[in-house]
């Protein structure tokens, strides 16, 4: 079975408020110059061979579901098997 | 009688209230069903507020793709009127019934007030009750409220006159050019983050001013019919 990554991050001119409170935590923790933006990562692990035409259906899936092309980016990448291995871990 | 539906998601909280200010000003709720592809007739649809599916992806980014939607979205693009209250706003962005999309608040608080509103305009099916530049007051509960869209989506917006409420007095949220509400080209969507449907009897609330909203839509559609 083969693992895909979709990563999806707010646009660099939408504020951030989640990363905002957490670049003003880790500050208060004794972290300075620590800037964050944050986003979210979605494992998908896809059943059969991972052809060209399923990568396009994630691809497609992320596009019309896991991100909102108004507010945020995405990036589809495949996992490496050993990443893939390490499963729930 | 004007029948407007009201669609429950699961997570969906105003449906009760949104009935009950239908029923107030002489309409007759319908209740709809998300995993039903059934409008039933309807004249008029209401997405009410709430956290459907638990706001889980984005705020109405799942709602967006329940089977009623597919219908609803259908009957919007022929001219049924449609408005979305909070939660319900949420999901017409991200059916892109209406541009842009709603973050969280700048202020990153959960916000809860009522709010003062400018009508800024009239020319949709659900504020043609109101006067240009008539301000009001609405209940404004969410956490994922501030507006945002790109310049020339805003710029498109207030040109074509698609801006229909501001907030007035300190914005609460950080939406864009303070925005509350819009409306599409066509004037017959509109959403908006205030609730009129908690505006709507004096025991429970500050104005009463909500009811202008549906006694708008009830205008429309009587005048439709005849």
């Amino acid at each position: 079975m083969a693992r895909v990554v979709v990563e999806v991050m707010p646009k660099p001119e939408i504020l951030d408020p989640q990363g905002k409170a957490v670049t003003g935590a880790l500050a208060r923790l004794g972290f300075p110059g620590l800037t964050v933006r944050q986003g979210k990562r979605f494992e998908i692990d896809v059943d059969g061979d991972l052809t060209d035409e399923r990568l396009a259906e994630v691809n497609e899936a992320a596009e019309k579901l896991l991100a909102n092309t108004v507010i945020e980016t995405y990036t589809v990448h495949v996992a490496d098997e050993a990443q893939a291995d390490e499963g729930d871990r | 009688m004007t029948r407007i539906g009201i669609v429950t998601f699961p997570g969906t909280l105003d449906d009760e209230d949104a009935a009950r200010a239908v029923k107030l000003t002489g309409g007759e709720p319908v209740a709809l069903w998300h995993s039903e592809a059934d409008l039933k007739g309807v004249d008029a649809v209401i997405l009410p507020g709430g956290f459907s599916y638990g706001d889980y992806l984005r705020a109405g980014a799942i709602a967006r793709f329940s089977p009623v939607m597919d219908e609803v979205i259908r009957k919007a693009h022929e001219g049924m009127p449609l408005l979305g209250i909070c939660n319900g706003f949420q999901v017409l962005c991200e059916a892109h019934l209406l541009p842009g999309a709603l973050i969280r608040n700048d202020c990153q608080t959960f916000i809860c007030r009522d709010q003062g509103l400018r009508v800024e305009t009239n020319d949709t099916v659900w504020t043609a009750a109101f006067t240009p530049g008539q301000e009001i007051t609405i209940a404004l509960k969410n956490g994922e409220g501030r507006y945002v869209a790109d310049e020339d989506t805003l710029d498109r917006l207030e040109g074509e006159n698609q801006v229909v409420f501001r907030y007035i007095g300190a914005n609460p949220n950080g939406s864009a050019r303070d925005i509350a509400g819009i409306t599409n080209d066509r004037g017959n969507v509109v959403g908006l983050m205030p609730h009129p449907e908690h505006n709507v009897e004096d025991i429970t609330a500050p104005s009463t001013d909500g009811r202008l909203f549906f006694e708008s839509v009830r205008n429309f559609l009587a005048a439709a019919a005849s």
